[in-house]
């Protein structure tokens, strides 16, 4: 791509145009920090794109206004960040179990409760293991950059259609702050896209009513909507993995990040390279499903040692040694309530964990995440 | 031999759930008069809520969305502004609308949505088995308030339309009640210019209507309805509230007008 096709735009700003070139035309949130220019953008671009923009009183209302809308047919979104992602998830579960498609992005901020507004990935069991009730999940997608987030856009309404399912953007306070050159894909004319033949659009007299609808008052019903719902995740656990290595090939500690967190840690794999330390990087982009096979021991032919890097307390930890099957040590290092560790900080636990292997090998699995403590003292 | 009577085309041919004596069934029957009357049953879509009007999408003949309890304003907004040319209702109880919802229909009312909304005041929480609801006049006995609605400790009932009233947002908003012949019959003209609104693009039009609960007011039917005459209608005063349908912009608020 030249430089010249692309444009100088921030991340909110640069999701929310992506978002009317994928064909939404469907926009409700609510004012949160730091995803405002997502809101602001829409309100100025999504009438004259021939869609509609609502501020609505709260982001239970939001998430609401996206089930009528997206049962109706129409390509959806809304964004929101932490606080306002948990009002959600009321609604979250109803999209789930009516099977009504619909693009939710997370800024994410540090928590919990009113937290802060800085970034933060403490929002990683949230979007990944549930959110909301009954047995559900979502295709989460995690951005480093802004092209990435602008590229994803378009798979997540995608795969929203495709599956009938909702998919959610897990981004942070700095893909969606920062300014960054992107190449916007050409627009998608909705009415080019498949047709939706369970939407609620009228029955005009010539066809079954439709109901959207997760009500299944019998027992024997409700399991059978629900295995129903486990085979549909289950090709989507089987076909929407999602992933990127970096200097893994003779790596043997292997660091594991994604978002912007992944690009920090990027920096810190260079830094130590240079220094002779033999490491490397995956970086899941699916969280879930998670991409277990970017972790396979033939993907890493000499990895000895994990390091996950994450902007929480180590939410991810747990996956990346269910990928693993424990075969291999996890260690730990993040930073969290919104401080973003710095290359020299993931350096040093690089170096901790790949210089003092023999004495850090040894302790038991579940006191690797003191790491992280050690690591700012 | 012409047929006189019979079972309106949007009303499906199916047994209601609802308790003997509950006025809910007639309401839908009159929501299927007025949809085919008005030959709109083929670009309606429903909203259901929780509580007893949860299975209205089996007694409708019209596309449905099931909406999360109090959210089905906003659910209706998000079909609305999707098919603007769609007809778009909702069915919401007491509990669901002026509790839990309560943040949804003021806005919805705000915005001048235009969408249709039914609401079923009945002064209690039917599907859950009769527990105080917002409208739950005092005295009134139910689950959890064995002793009667205790004023100074819960508060006194929500009158919903002289409350919407007050928002330059609505159009039409009128409450009728299910006692009597004629308050029903005026229920029914009611409902049909609620729905004739949305199709002339008037705007966001709400229709309350008072129904009995034999059921968990602890009373027959016949006593129920007697109850409805006597101390609901009294506290929740029939008529238009707000219509600014006839001359639009000029705003004509004749609360509380007896029926």
């Amino acid at each position: 791509m030249l430089v010249a096709d692309k444009v100088l735009m921030k991340g909110n700003e640069a999701l929310a145009e992506a978002a009317i070139r994928a064909g939404c035309r469907f926009y409700a949130g609510y004012p949160i920090t730091p995803q405002n220019e997502v809101p602001e953008y829409m309100s100025g671009h999504m009438f004259a794109a021939g869609g509609q923009f609502i501020q609505a009183e709260s982001e239970i209302a939001a998430i609401n206004m996206l089930y009528g809308a997206g049962g109706a047919g129409i390509r959806v979104m809304t964004s929101s960040s932490s606080p306002g992602i948990s009002l959600k998830q009321e609604g979250i579960s109803y999209l789930a179990g009516a099977e009504v498609p619909a693009v939710i992005v997370n800024m994410a901020r540090g928590g919990p409760g009113l937290g802060g507004i800085q970034p933060a990935q403490s929002d990683y069991f949230q979007a990944t293991k549930g959110g909301g009730h009954g047995d559900y999940r979502l295709l989460v997608l995690a951005p480093e950059s802004v092209q990435e987030m602008v590229d994803l856009v378009d798979l997540a309404f995608d795969r929203a259609d495709h599956y009938r399912t909702p998919v959610m953007l897990l981004g942070d306070a700095i893909v969606g702050q920062i300014m960054e050159p992107v190449a916007l894909p050409e627009p998608v004319d909705p009415a080019a896209l498949p047709a939706k033949p369970w939407a609620t659009t009228g029955t005009g007299g010539t066809r079954r009513k439709n109901i959207i609808n997760s009500l299944y008052l019998n027992p024997d019903h409700l399991e059978q909507h629900n295995l129903r719902l486990q085979a549909k995740y289950a090709v989507m656990d089987a076909a929407e993995r999602r992933w990127t290595s970096y200097q893994v090939d003779d790596a043997e500690t292997v660091v594991v990040a994604y978002g912007s967190m992944a690009r920090i840690a990027r920096r810190a794999v260079d830094m130590a390279r240079a220094a002779g330390v033999k490491v490397g990087i995956v970086r899941p982009i699916s969280l879930w499903p998670f991409p277990a096979e970017g972790f396979a021991a033939s993907a890493l032919p000499v990895a000895k040692r994990f390091l996950a890097v994450e902007m929480s307390h180590g939410q991810m930890v747990e996956d990346v040694r269910l990928a693993i099957n424990c075969r291999l040590p996890v260690h730990f290092f993040g930073r969290a309530g919104g401080v973003v560790p710095t290359p020299d900080e993931v350096l040093a636990a690089i170096n901790r964990v790949s210089g003092d292997a023999l004495q850090v090998g040894h302790l038991p699995a579940h006191t690797d995440g003191m790491l992280g403590g050690d690591a700012h003292e | 031999m012409n047929k006189v009577f019979e079972r309106p085309a949007a009303l499906t041919d199916v047994a209601t759930h609802y308790c003997p004596g509950c006025t809910y069934g007639i309401a839908h029957r009159m929501i299927a008069e007025a949809l085919d009357g008005l030959q709109l049953t083929g670009r309606a879509v429903g909203i259901a809520s929780v509580g007893c009007t949860v299975l209205a999408y089996d007694y409708l003949e019209c596309d449905f969305q099931q909406a999360a309890h109090g959210r089905a304003p906003a659910v209706a907004t998000g079909v609305k502004r999707a098919r603007p040319d769609s007809i778009v209702f909702t069915i919401q109880g007491d509990g669901d609308l002026a509790a839990i919802g309560t943040a949804e229909i003021v806005h919805a009312a705000a915005r001048g949505e235009n969408i249709t909304v039914f609401f079923l005041n009945n002064t209690i929480y039917g599907m859950t088995g009769g527990q105080m609801a917002p409208t739950t006049l005092v005295g009134q006995r139910s689950t959890t308030s064995p002793a009667g609605r205790d004023a100074s400790r819960a508060g006194r009932p929500i009158k919903v339309s002289e409350m919407l009233a007050t928002l330059d947002g609505p159009a039409y908003i009128e409450r009728v009640a299910m006692d009597k012949p004629a308050n029903i019959a005026r229920a029914g003209r009611a409902i049909r210019k609620a729905l004739a609104n949305q199709a002339a693009g008037l705007g966001f039009s709400l229709v309350e209507i008072l129904s009995a609960c034999p059921t968990n007011w602890g009373m027959t039917p016949k006593e129920a309805i007697a109850r409805l005459t006597s101390e609901v209608v009294p506290y929740f005063p029939l008529g238009v509230y707000r219509d600014i349908t006839a001359e639009r912009g000029q705003a004509s608020q004749n609360g509380g007008e007896q029926a």
